[in-house]
């Protein structure tokens, strides 16, 4: 029985482990500015417990074999443990613990502590059941007003967000179901939800932010390769959760503004 | 205690009194096990029906049809809350706690006989309220066992948001009532009511596992409860606590100015308590298990009952960590993060000291041994996942996704299974006084500690590749539909390990009517319940009172005559440092 579970132990531990060794289903290539930090954070956190989860299990499966009952076993040594031991142990594990959790803390701290810099551009996304929109400021740089009493979501567009389009700032305001976004330049996100809870999740640019109803959240990154990338919604938000879907496309300066000018002029 | 004496002056003889409103903490301890066992297979056939339809979505299934997406949230939703109240906090703590603790402790029964029978008789109206959403019109709600608002609190926010989500709260509070009955009488009964000689550091680890639970459930259910008032006022009240100014299909609903997330914060300070209230019990029954079948004390005593307090304590002090993503401050996540990290140290601890109570030990493999020390292995695997989610930085990547549906499964989901498996091979013959069948109870724990992990490792690799969590079909997203065959794999693998559970069911029974006699201490243990009558008498020690001479785990004491030493039994032993 010893033997039995020194095998399955081990052949549970050494099959998971492998896995996460040959990164057969692994994080998407990274596409921000944030991704190389959070992936090497990743892989030192993996690093570190894959250490101590081979240790452990590997012992325990060894234990299980070495110690089992046999009559040949000399009598068990008789211990009620070893300070010493739990000393060097917690404080160990503290230290290893409290280390990763210091290193960890500088990415977030950068990433959401300051707001974005001057020069970002500006989106403003919104979240309902079950759709995103991007709202982009135009020329004058400001969001014209919305209002609840406005919203049309069946409408979709303006309509859905409620843009007040009597107010001058929403004049040039550019609403779409895609989100387009210039390489290499910060984004200053606003998120908002006009329903329940929802969350912007593009895994591909290492960025998730709940959408809160009654809450306008500030986010910012910075998408480094041009690409299309996958929006997924991440916060339970009712039957179509699962189909809560969207894109965005990261293109170099000039298509940004090739593409924003043709949706200003659509508009007109 | 002079109430304690009265009540049980006399064991009761009618079918009803004996029985169904028992006084006895024995027979309630029963009815919460199989109340439990009843909650279990409810939550595992939602969760079987979850998995077929994750793969096979067309699949048009007897007796149930085809599940349409939302149904698939109202499983997910009724799994949830079925499985972390009606069985993770039932058995271990209702169940096995209610049987074990005053008898380990050398009392006749718990200090308020009536309130336990009460707290029982609650919990079942709580079960018989979730069960009864599943037919009312609208059906279930879909709002996950977590149950965030707005979604949670507006009737048109989806189906089964009605009366069925009416249903589901008041279910919870009823349970937080339970419970919290259930938390006060625990802590009576361990400081008042403990035989002679049986100081708090000579109670078992058990023991002071439930002790632990108590102290958490007293302070974390009153939270839910008055949280649980609150969205009732929201849904019929027309209150606005934790609903702002909203629009859901176009309508402007009746509500301002309330928070989202303050039901998450209400929610969390409960959730994450609730954790350990799953996993501690576990705890407790490994580490007496591991010592008695390893023929050796258990490593670190003292550092064990201290690691406990320290998890019970720190665990009040992380509930954010869920929160990183939900648009509180960052630099509270800070805060959250840091203590949420030193959770693990005494986590790191205990699974040092269960390693090290198997060093140089000769070890027994009975079958509550082998579910020992799967728990030991499963509590590794699901603990070690924790320091990735507990960093704000990698939840970003992780959070809401798949790796950590794998984490929190394999920890206080499989590991506080594998700590009731434990405690049920172990405890069933004093029980029942029936010996379970060991060949049964081997392939039943190397089917289910394969299958479980076949299930729940491939999570990770899904989170960590962006796999979402709480989605009913994978067809709408790209890079979701590429990691299909992840999901076919795990669907699999829970249709095998569900279908080898109905080995366990049949040994119990089995057990319970034909299994062979037991003696009165099968395993040669050495805490009080091995030293009465099996089945214990109706006042646990057929009117003796125990005296306590020693620690719990006195095995393989040098010079003893046998190699262990029973807590009532009057020898010298090496004092314990």
């Amino acid at each position: 029985m010893g033997l039995a579970l020194l095998v399955v132990i081990w052949l549970i531990t050494l099959v998971s482990t492998y896995f996460f060794v040959a990164k057969t289903w692994w994080l998407p290539v990274g596409a921000s500015a944030a991704a190389g930090f959070i992936d090497g954070q990743f892989t030192l956190t993996l690093v570190l417990m894959g250490i101590v989860f081979l240790a452990a299990q590997l012992s325990l499966g060894y234990f299980a074999w070495r110690y089992r009952e046999q009559p040949s076993s000399p009598p068990v040594s008789y211990s009620h443990g070893n300070v010493k031991l739990e000393v060097v142990w917690t404080v160990l594990t503290t230290v290893l613990f409290i280390g990763l959790n210091l290193m960890g803390s500088s990415v977030w701290a950068a990433q959401r502590f300051d707001a974005a810099g001057p020069g970002a551009v500006q989106v403003e996304v919104t979240g309902m059941q079950f759709a995103w929109y991007f709202r982009y400021p135009g020329p004058d740089g400001r969001y014209g007003g919305t209002s609840v009493k406005l919203m049309d979501p069946s409408a979709g567009g303006e309509a859905a967000v409620g843009l007040n389009t009597s107010d001058p700032a929403a004049k040039d305001d550019v609403v779409t179901g895609t989100m387009y976004l210039p390489v290499d330049r910060e984004v200053d996100l606003s998120l908002r939800s006009v329903d329940v809870i929802h969350s912007f999740f593009v895994p591909s640019l290492r960025f998730k932010q709940d959408a809160v109803p009654g809450l306008n959240i500030h986010m910012h990154f910075k998408p480094t390769a041009i690409g299309e990338y996958e929006i997924a919604c991440a916060e339970l938000c009712g039957l179509g959760h699962y189909k809560m879907h969207g894109m965005v496309h990261v293109v170099s300066q000039e298509d940004f503004d090739k593409w924003l000018a043709a949706r200003e002029a659509e508009k007109q | 205690m002079a109430t304690a004496a009265t009540v049980h002056a006399h064991a009761p003889q009618g079918f009803i009194r004996k029985y169904i409103f028992s006084l006895d903490h024995k027979v309630i301890g029963i009815q919460y096990f199989f109340l439990a066992i009843t909650a279990v297979f409810v939550g595992m056939f939602l969760s079987l029906l979850m998995r077929i339809h994750l793969v096979w979505p067309a699949a048009n299934l007897p007796l149930v049809g085809e599940i349409k997406p939302e149904t698939y949230l109202t499983l997910l939703t009724m799994h949830g809350t079925i499985m972390v109240f009606f069985v993770l906090t039932t058995a271990p703590q209702g169940g096995f706690g209610n049987y074990f603790l005053p008898i380990q402790i050398g009392a006749p029964d718990m200090a308020f006989p009536v309130l336990n029978m009460l707290s029982f008789w609650t919990t079942f109206v709580a079960f018989v309220c979730i069960i009864a959403a599943f037919f009312v019109s609208g059906g279930a709600p879909l709002h996950g066992w977590t149950g965030y608002p707005p979604l949670s609190a507006l009737q048109s926010a989806g189906p089964g948001e009605g009366l069925g989500a009416d249903l589901w709260i008041t279910s919870i509070a009823i349970f937080c009532l339970a419970s919290l009955m259930g938390a006060l009488n625990f802590l009576t009964t361990t400081l008042d009511m403990r035989a002679k000689g049986m100081t708090m550091m000579r109670m078992p680890l058990t023991v002071w596992s439930w002790f632990i639970t108590a102290i958490l459930g007293l302070l974390a259910f009153g939270v839910l409860l008055s949280a649980g008032i609150l969205l009732l006022m929201d849904r019929n009240l027309g209150t606005s606590f934790y609903v702002p100014l909203v629009v859901v299909n176009g309508q402007i609903m009746q509500h301002k100015g309330g928070s989202p997330l303050l039901w998450q914060h209400l929610f969390w300070f409960f959730g994450h308590p609730e954790v350990y209230i799953a996993i501690l019990p576990g705890m407790g029954v490994t580490s007496q298990i591991l010592s008695t079948f390893s023929r050796k004390p258990i490593f670190g005593y003292k550092a064990m009952v201290y690691a406990m307090l320290g998890i019970g304590f720190l665990g009040f002090m992380v509930w954010g960590h869920h929160m990183f993503m939900s648009g509180m401050s960052p630099y509270s996540a800070f805060a959250f993060s840091l203590l949420t990290m030193c959770i693990g140290v005494p986590s790191a601890i205990k699974t040092f000291n269960w390693l090290g109570t198997m060093y140089k030990a000769r070890i027994r493999f009975q079958t509550p041994m082998l579910y020992a020390i799967g728990f030991v292995s499963l509590f590794v695997s699901g603990g070690l996942s924790g320091p990735f989610l507990a960093q704000p930085v990698l939840d970003i990547q992780l959070h809401d996704t798949y790796f950590v549906v794998g984490h929190f499964h394999l920890i206080m989901g499989v590991a506080a299974i594998f700590g009731m498996f434990a405690a049920t091979y172990y405890w069933v013959p004093k029980m029942f006084g029936r010996m379970m069948n060991e060949t049964w109870g081997r392939v039943h724990f190397f089917l289910t500690l394969l299958g479980t992990y076949a299930i729940f490792m491939p999570m990770h690799y899904l989170g960590i590749a962006g796999g979402t969590r709480r989605y009913s079909q994978y067809t709408e997203v790209a890079y979701l539909t590429k990691l299909m065959p992840l999901h076919q794999f795990m669907t699999y693998a829970a249709i095998i390990t569900i279908g080898a559970q109905f080995i366990f069911v049949i040994n119990l029974f089995w057990t319970m009517f034909k299994g062979p006699k037991a003696s009165d201490n099968p395993w040669e243990a050495t805490t009080l319940e091995w030293t009465t009558a099996t089945p214990p008498p109706h006042d646990n020690f057929g009117g003796v009172t125990p005296v306590v001479y020693h620690g719990p785990y006195e095995y393989g004491v040098p010079g003893a005559a046998k190699d262990y030493v029973m807590q009532t039994d009057p020898v010298s032993v090496p004092a314990a440092h």
